[in-house]
């Protein structure tokens, strides 16, 4: 599809990378105000997150139209190790070394839907919707 | 990218120049640590008004930082947290309890000299005083 | 591609076995009416523009501007029929709305000029291929659902863009209702008068922040007297404006906190003792003058003592 952004996500520089993608994609879509910086920032957690815990992975990026709303989708995948008790490890504050502390559970208060699957050993995929207001 | 360091008085001053890598902090730390101990600053403004995103990790070290200076006896003070930023942060959940904030330099500045004034002054070995 | 071999295609039944080949036709048919629709390009592009005209639409606008949008869509059209996406339609369609919603073009005519556009061409169609009734058919068989798609694109498109409009002055007007004022020097005051609701409030914490910048507050009174009640979300957004405004050095005094939002907010687990919870409008701002005309009491300083060894 011509209009999705994929980022590789492999050291710290591809989480710039990927945050200033996200902000330049989401203006050209038609969000404003603090909403940019909301991506950028669920961006920033999502792929600190894949950095943490598998190394490697990537997020893609595209827009998002349904009925008469539209917005970006954001997916970030990775073929880490998983995360074994998810709902726990997703509640927020969850102790950093067993959950995952603060960034990802916190994500889904940035985005209006947050989807996380993780399967022990294959790994995580993340999927967030954020409409325009 | 390297973040330069003033020394304003009993203060020191870290502004941020641009996004910051996990190197350039933990740069950052060691640089504080040194320069806070080199000229026993009783005080540290970073000034990040230049990020366009404080994430957790961003924040846990800013802590951190802010931790590793206390012990060495000195305030930290962030300054310049944008208002999208903070919108961000508060929504993500994370909150910079324990560490200072103003606006700018120059409030930090004002904030740091209310924390660290009135504190009673170490005594001075008056040389040849006896 | 020769008539003589589309015709030889078309006398095989469409089976589903042989759809793969009816399709390929289609494809082929579909290449060679694009390709008469670029050839007489200039004269089509004229007879939409004058059935405009005629039709009395886009009087908005003037000719010139009519004939460079009219060449802008004809020219989008046939790529859609082409390629068959119609990304690039959509980019342009709402391009083009952005343009000329502010000029007072409306829906009806946008929709007319489409289905104008698509009937000149339907009939550019009709005399190429009048002597072969089936040829014609099957030419319609390809043509009819994307242009179809196209007008359906296109109006879609342009009624998007109108909501996004309506929704973005929407926005202005909630927030030219809801003034943050500047009262004394470093002291910025939110009165909130009526119902919130996320959305509102979401605004409201944006525009207090920026405030906050701008005025370079160092204490912001947000009055509340005039809210009846808030739900959770809203109380919760109240949480984060006062921990946002914290980050930003100012600190924030709430008044007119009524029994029952207090409520609420307990409800939700607020330590209602971290915020700063006043009265009235008025201690509140009393409130604030002390904070900010608050000195830290220097204790004097203390002499240099002697050092007994």
């Amino acid at each position: 599809m011509p209009n999705d952004t994929q980022v590789p996500i492999n050291s710290a520089a591809d989480i710039v990378t990927a945050r200033q993608k996200a902000r330049t994609l989401a203006m050209k879509l038609g969000f404003t105000g603090v909403d940019l910086t909301v991506i950028a920032t669920g961006i920033s957690e999502v792929a600190r997150n894949i950095l943490d815990h598998a190394k490697e992975g990537e997020i893609v990026m595209e827009p998002l139209v349904e009925d008469s709303k539209r917005g970006l989708l954001i997916v970030a995948r990775d073929e880490g190790p998983g995360i074994p008790d998810l709902n726990q490890a997703m509640q927020y504050g969850y102790s950093t070394r067993r959950g995952l502390g603060v960034g990802l559970p916190g994500t889904k208060w940035l985005m209006d839907e947050f989807d996380i699957r993780s399967v022990v050993g294959k790994g995580t995929t993340v999927v967030m919707k954020k409409w325009i207001r | 990218m390297h973040v330069p360091i003033l020394k304003q008085g009993g203060y020191l001053i870290a502004s941020v120049q641009s996004a910051l890598s996990d190197e350039d902090l933990k740069q950052l730390k060691d640089d504080l640590a040194e320069r806070v101990g080199q000229f026993r600053s009783r005080g540290v403004i970073i000034d990040v008004t230049v990020l366009d995103v404080i994430d957790s990790f961003a924040t846990r070290m800013l802590r951190a930082v802010a931790h590793m200076l206390r012990l060495r006896g000195a305030e930290t003070v962030i300054v310049g947290i944008q208002p999208d930023v903070a919108f961000a942060m508060v929504q993500l959940g994370l909150t910079l309890e324990e560490v200072g904030t103003a606006l700018d330099l120059e409030e930090g500045l004002a904030y740091l000299d209310r924390i660290t004034k009135g504190a009673v002054k170490h005594a001075k070995r008056h040389a040849g005083a006896y | 591609m020769n008539r003589n071999s589309l015709t030889a295609t078309r006398l095989t039944a469409a089976t589903p076995a042989n759809r793969s080949a009816a399709e390929s036709s289609s494809a082929a048919l579909l290449r060679e009416l694009v390709a008469h629709l670029r050839q007489n390009r200039t004269q089509l592009r004229e007879e939409w523009a004058a059935r405009i005209t005629e039709a009395q639409l886009l009087t908005a606008m003037s000719k010139d501007e009519i004939f460079t949008e009219a060449t802008s869509v004809y020219d989008n059209y046939v790529e859609v029929l082409e390629t068959g996406s119609v990304e690039a339609l959509q980019a342009y369609a709402r391009n083009l709305s952005e343009r000329i919603i502010p000029r007072g073009v409306e829906t009806h005519e946008v929709v007319g000029i489409v289905l104008l556009l698509r009937d000149v061409l339907a009939r550019s169609l009709f005399k190429k291929y009048l002597a072969d009734f089936n040829l014609l058919n099957q030419v319609l068989d390809a043509y009819e659902p994307a242009a179809n798609r196209i007008a359906n694109t296109v109006a879609v498109s342009f009624v998007q863009e109108r909501e996004r409009i309506i929704r973005q002055q929407q926005e202005a007007i909630r927030e030219l209702s809801t003034p943050v004022l500047q009262v004394r020097e470093r002291l910025l005051i939110l009165p909130i008068i009526g119902a919130i609701d996320s959305q509102r409030a979401r605004q409201l914490t944006e525009q207090l922040l920026r405030g906050i910048r701008q005025n370079r507050a160092k204490v912001v009174v947000v009055d509340i007297t005039g809210v009846p009640t808030v739900d959770s979300t809203v109380a919760n957004h109240l949480v984060q404006t006062v921990e946002a405004s914290r980050l930003m050095g100012a600190s924030v005094i709430i008044t007119g906190l009524s029994s029952e939002i207090a409520q609420t907010l307990v409800t939700i687990g607020v330590d209602l003792s971290k915020m700063n919870a006043v009265g009235d409008l008025q201690g509140g701002i009393e409130e604030a003058e002390r904070l900010l005309g608050y000195k830290v009491m220097l204790t004097s300083e203390t002499p240099i003592q002697e050092i007994k060894s």
